[in-house]
């Protein structure tokens, strides 16, 4: 199975990417393999298998207490985003 | 040279006080100036904190203290947060992110007096096997400079195969521990799913992902793991469960050690690799274990499931890079979306983009239960197939890849050629078992790596089997020209 431009331009929006039109054939085509490669899945007989989501038999999430255990480093972590002011994040308006 | 000593001996030395940890430092930190241009293993270094760290591990040995690996330099992965040094992953998106913390692996490391000389090169967010990806270049292969070291952990492999540091750290979600160590004839250890604390370690597909070790010797591993591996309450997925004093068991001989030789690893293998690996457990045989063939007919799904697997996992692990609270934001954003599509469309590269849209596609409505459920039931299929053969066997054994190291470009433009470079090393991580890679010769001048992989939480049986191999041989010894 092949997949087309307009399945391309649709992944690429649900995955918030911005696709240049060069980048596109590229991305067709190689997409198209790869599901290619992964429709061999469908020679497997799985009746009964149950899907496996976690390599650990027997592992459980755990739970911890619902205590602060961190301090406030806010400063610290925003000197890494591209726009702050006065401790939030800045982004384009969204409400007009 | 000092650069060709063991970690005991390094280790023996500065307990001695033969050696101090500043010379050592100033001495890694020398070839790296020299030798790393031609590489392009190591993407930071950190020369004025190794030093201090040096002077600060000197200090603690002149105190008398003690310590398998204190005052022994390290390079990490650039993966692993360092608090207060750029961590890129090996992408645009986070060239300007100076990590806030130390990822467990890196703060245990650091409190056992190891001194951090840089980090390494990497396949952008580990997505490759070549090391090509990387938004700072390729890195080249010490034994030929034409050819890729491996990767993902292709700049900690060649680190450490051309002595720029006395071990390097990496990470293995498909192979890129034991695939690049392979290609570059070094030891490289890939320890149990949920072993090694993921806490702090860029997250590409949280099911498979495990750091590990590349190291010149499985007992250098051994040394490493033992202070890498443990319970991280900060880890949802880290095992509560004793760790092992590897180093202490790598002496257990290997007489009555059931190998099973993987059936499937050797169909497509090149004749002269296959020559090499037989030639290895022919070595294992006359230590007195014994080998049969093993068969698992679903191994080879193992690429396909792979490629649902990792790509839905990275999709959804990778939208954390919204161009809002940290890494690369586009220009003269005009909205909220065309920030977000900008900036991931300008801050991924190639790879990392068509994971991601794998993933998407895999993930979406209409598609999950064909593909993504699919693939989580072939995983168990292939998860019990591996369980039921160590019913009968101890370890398996096969190749760590089909072929030696390829020319740098050969397979960029080709993902899927580029995908089953991992077809022997894959298997491992879905099933979330420990495997080593360990040089058994060479092919035109080429390593080749040996694939050991044991039952969950079985590295000491791993690392002894490799190490009794490295006794009775010397191919881990051999060093790339003009790095000796």
């Amino acid at each position: 199975m092949s997949l087309t431009r307009q399945d391309v331009e649709k992944i690429a929006h649900l995955a918030r990417l911005s696709i240049t039109d060069r980048e596109m054939p590229v991305y067709v085509s190689s997409l198209s393999s790869i599901v290619e490669v992964v429709n061999e899945l469908s020679r497997v007989d799985t009746a009964n298998v149950e899907p496996m989501a976690h390599p650990l038999v027997g592992q459980h999430l755990r739970l911890r207490p619902d205590l602060v255990t961190d301090s406030d480093q806010h400063e610290k972590f925003q000197r890494n985003a591209p726009q702050v002011q006065a401790g939030l994040y800045l982004v384009p308006r969204v409400i007009e | 040279m000092l650069h060709d000593l063991s970690i005991g001996e390094l280790a023996d030395r500065l307990a001695a006080r033969e050696l101090s940890s500043v010379e050592l430092t100033r001495h890694f930190l020398e070839r790296i100036e020299r030798l790393n241009p031609a590489l392009n293993a190591v993407i930071t270094v950190t020369a004025e904190g190794a030093l201090a760290a040096a002077a600060q591990a000197d200090a603690r040995l002149a105190a008398g203290e003690r310590g398998p690996l204190l005052g022994i330099p390290l390079i990490h992965k650039d993966i692993f947060c360092t608090d207060g040094v750029r961590t890129s992953c090996g992408s645009r998106m986070l060239d300007n992110f100076v990590a806030p913390y130390d990822a467990t692996v890196v703060a245990k490391l650091k409190s056992a007096g190891v001194v951090m000389l840089g980090k390494a090169n990497m396949d952008e967010f580990a997505m490759g096997s070549s090391n090509e990806t990387s938004f700072y270049g390729p890195v080249r292969n010490p034994w030929d400079t034409t050819k890729v070291p491996g990767g993902s952990s292709g700049g900690s492999a060649a680190a450490s195969a051309a002595r720029l540091a006395a071990f390097t750290t990496g990470t293995d979600t498909g192979g890129s521990i034991r695939q690049p160590a392979a290609l570059t004839g070094i030891t490289g250890v890939k320890p149990t799913y949920g072993r090694v604390s993921r806490y702090g370690m860029i997250a590409f597909a949280s099911s498979l992902d495990q750091a590990g070790v590349l190291a010149r010797s499985a007992a250098d591993a051994a040394a490493v793991l033992k202070v890498m591996a443990g319970f991280d309450p900060r880890d949802s997925t880290s095992v509560d469960a004793p760790v092992p004093d590897y180093p202490a068991l790598l002496d257990a001989p290997l007489k009555g050690l059931k190998i099973g030789l993987l059936r499937e690893f050797f169909d497509g293998l090149e004749p002269r690799n296959a020559k090499l690996i037989h030639d290895a457990l022919g070595v294992f045989t006359a230590l007195g274990a014994e080998t049969l063939e093993v068969s698992l007919p679903h191994l080879p799904m193992s690429v396909p499931t792979y490629y649902v697997v990792a790509p839905a996992e990275c999709s959804s692990n990778l939208s954390r890079f919204d161009g809002v609270r940290y890494g690369y934001r586009c220009d003269h954003p005009k909205d909220l979306t065309d920030l977000y599509e900008r900036s991931r469309g300008e801050g991924f590269g190639a790879e990392v983009k068509r994971r991601i849209m794998t993933g998407t596609y895999v993930l979406s409505a209409g598609y999950f239960d064909a593909y993504y459920l699919k693939a989580q039931r072939v995983r168990r299929l292939i998860t019990d197939e591996f369980r039921a053969a160590f019913e009968k066997v101890d370890l398996l054994a096969g190749p760590t890849t089909p072929t030696p190291a390829f020319p740098i470009g050969a397979k960029i433009d080709d993902p899927v050629t580029m995908y089953l470079n991992d077809i022997y090393t894959i298997g491992a991580n879905l099933a979330g078992l420990p495997g080593v890679s360990a040089p058994c010769g060479l092919v035109d001048g080429l390593p080749v790596g040996l694939q050991l992989i044991g039952p969950h939480f079985a590295e000491a049986k791993l690392l002894g089997a490799a190490h009794q191999y490295q006794l009775a041989t010397d191919w881990h010894t051999l060093r790339p020209r003009g790095y000796e």
